[in-house]
């Protein structure tokens, strides 16, 4: 066990720092922050001093030493526009992101769950088919179009609930909808698919022809062997939902990083770019770390490798 | 197809329980119908300025915001309506088929050349190769693939081909992953060994050996890409990084009609609804030539 765990630990490391690699060579392609701030009437020197002030005059391997550095100790720097650290920026606005996506995650998963289970108990059924014909629909949907179709029907025409903004629980509902309709249909399909096999295993029979009630059957053999696959698809997929997070909060004006991130690109802001970038890739990184750990926890198979 | 179906009847001895998923096989209907729309969307990028009724990016001010049907001040009639500046919604959505198959395609080949190369030089010879092509695609698998493209697209600016670059540079490592794992798998399979023991040299192994016996779980990753790389490409377009003002494209017309949605619901509507039945179209294929060309391959 211990074993898994350290090497899980140690590729997590070398693709952070990957990630800072990438995400220093991306910002510094991106363009001259310094461009952008010069002011009509400044001076060669003044200039000068605001490239000295920021360390873009140094050669670029020596601005990535500096920059690695400071990343191991947090510090990205201060965001040149809101002259404030843009870390803490970025953690500002994590927990409106990570709201959002953990919403999400767990309506796709829980209906997901329900509607799989149906699905695959009446297999064959109209209900299965209607099921599955939502599914194939879910998984063609642009969530960007289905925001502003939910936002079209329920704020502007039915006025239930507001089109964009953030605070109360009726702000929640229309993006969780957008970010997790995608996934609620892959889910289901994944549900349904591997519930269809387990059940034709042979301990499910003997759970069968012992009498066992179908609810204790589903809970204690059938669920607990579909629950790796579900795991590894929910941390897999956890890169794609942020990065959905990232449309939906640009259309429901929610301020998550992702919004806060395509604002500092449109301004450059450098240090805003990086910090977010890192600590999106971060939290990919824990996610698919916690999903290897929990299948050792899960799978007595993984843990005596 | 009558051959393809006598295909999977064949091998249908699978333990696979999908395989009883009735209306995908038993009933071919629906892809049928798929085709058809797919055959439509192709035939209206071909032939975009022969049966567009308008210029999709010519109109005027006056005939704005027409609700569909009704006709302009010309007399003619806007089956579609207008959006904000007067343009014909049915010949932006006509042109725009253009740009969303061409991105589509054009990303998916050249994704899934580069990535295969790269995944099966990987899986085939392993070492310090592997080890570089796998770190690099684990960097890249833990980015969110639109954070990516929208800071790489916002480098090389807009336009249709820095678009597919983007999206090539993004999905790549999708075919590596499992261009890898096959090469891996048949790099010590007997045929491989012997083809080996001959003296065969490795370009010819990989090529005709290889390639051809790891090619059915790639184009099932192929197909099943089209229509990601048609709603990535729109995406872009709608947040204002994909493509450049004077080309059509379903994703930009969408976001011109974002800021009408109370007034005029069709500008937003109808160019989400061709990009919806486009991919729809394309999902349903997929999955029946998943079905067809194996039975026992499944992704989730």
């Amino acid at each position: 066990m211990l074993h898994v765990v350290l090497v899980r630990l140690f590729s997590s490391m070398l693709v952070l720092v990957g990630i800072v690699v990438v995400v220093f060579l991306l910002a510094r392609v991106v363009g001259d922050p310094v461009a952008l701030m010069i002011q009509p009437g400044m001076t060669e020197g003044e200039i000068g001093d605001l490239r000295r002030a920021l360390g873009t005059d140094k050669p670029l391997w020596q601005q990535f030493v500096v920059f690695a550095g400071n990343v191991v100790r947090g510090d990205f720097g201060l965001s040149p526009w809101q002259g404030e650290p843009a870390l803490g920026l970025v953690l500002e606005r994590l927990p409106a992101t990570m709201l959002l996506t953990t919403c999400a995650m767990l309506t796709a998963f829980f209906i997901a769950l329900v509607v799989g289970a149906v699905s695959a108990l009446t297999r064959g059924s109209a209900m299965d088919h209607g099921a599955m014909s939502l599914v194939l629909l879910g998984q063609s949907v642009p969530n960007f179009w289905l925001g502003l179709m939910l936002i079209m029907l329920f704020s502007t025409t039915l006025h239930w609930l507001p089109s964009a903004g953030y605070g109360t629980l009726a702000h929640v509902v229309l993006p969780t909808v957008t970010l997790a309709f995608f996934f609620m249909a892959r889910l289901t399909r994944l549900v349904r698919s591997e519930l269809l096999e387990v059940m034709a295993q042979d301990y499910i029979r003997t759970a069968r022809s012992k009498g066992l009630p179908p609810a204790l059957i589903f809970r204690r053999h059938a669920f607990r062997n579909i629950a790796v696959p579900l795991i590894t698809v929910l941390a897999v997929d956890f890169g794609a939902l942020i990065g959905g997070a990232v449309v939906t909060e640009m259309i429901f004006a929610w301020p998550g990083v992702g919004r806060l991130m395509i604002q500092a690109i449109g301004q450059r802001d450098f240090p805003i770019i990086q910090a977010g970038a890192f600590v999106i890739a971060v939290a990919v990184v824990l996610a698919n770390l916690a999903a290897d750990l929990a299948y050792a926890w899960l799978d007595p198979k993984v843990r005596f490798v | 197809m009558p051959g393809s179906i006598q295909r999977f009847v064949l091998s249908d001895n699978s333990v696979n329980p999908d395989r009883f998923r009735a209306g995908r096989q038993a009933r071919p209907i629906l892809p049928m119908i798929a085709l058809a729309l797919i055959a439509l969307v192709v035939f209206a990028a071909l032939c975009a300025p022969l049966i567009s009724p308008y210029q999709p990016l010519q109109g005027s001010i006056m005939n704005n915001l027409r609700p569909p049907a009704m006709a302009g001040g010309d007399g003619f009639p806007h089956l579609l309506g207008t959006d904000i500046l007067g343009r014909d919604v049915l010949s932006g959505i006509i042109h725009g088929a253009r740009v969303s198959l061409l991105v589509g395609v054009a990303s998916v080949v050249g994704a899934g050349i580069f990535g295969t190369v790269v995944g099966i030089l990987a899986g085939y010879f392993g070492g310090w190769l592997e080890e570089v092509v796998m770190r690099v695609v684990d960097v890249q698998l833990a980015f969110p693939f639109i954070l990516l493209a929208i800071v790489i697209m916002y480098v090389l600016g807009r336009g249709l081909l820095n678009v597919i670059v983007v999206l090539i540079i993004a999905s790549w490592p999708l075919y590596a992953r499992v261009a890898r794992a096959q090469a891996l798998r048949l790099r010590t399979s007997e045929f491989v060994l012997a083809a080996r023991s001959l003296g065969a040299a490795w370009p010819r192994i990989l090529l005709r050996h290889v390639l051809p016996n790891a090619l059915t779980p790639l184009l099932v990753v192929a197909t099943f890409a089209i229509p990601q790389m048609i709603i990535f490409e729109a995406a872009l377009s709608f947040l204002g990084v994909g493509m450049p003002l004077e080309v059509v494209s379903w994703g930009s017309m969408l976001a011109s009609g974002r800021n009408y949605l109370e007034q005029a619901w069709w500008i937003a509507t109808l160019p989400g609804l061709a990009i919806m039945l486009t991919v729809l179209s394309v999902n349903i294929l997929g999955d029946w030539l998943r079905d067809w060309l194996d039975p026992n391959l499944r992704l989730a």
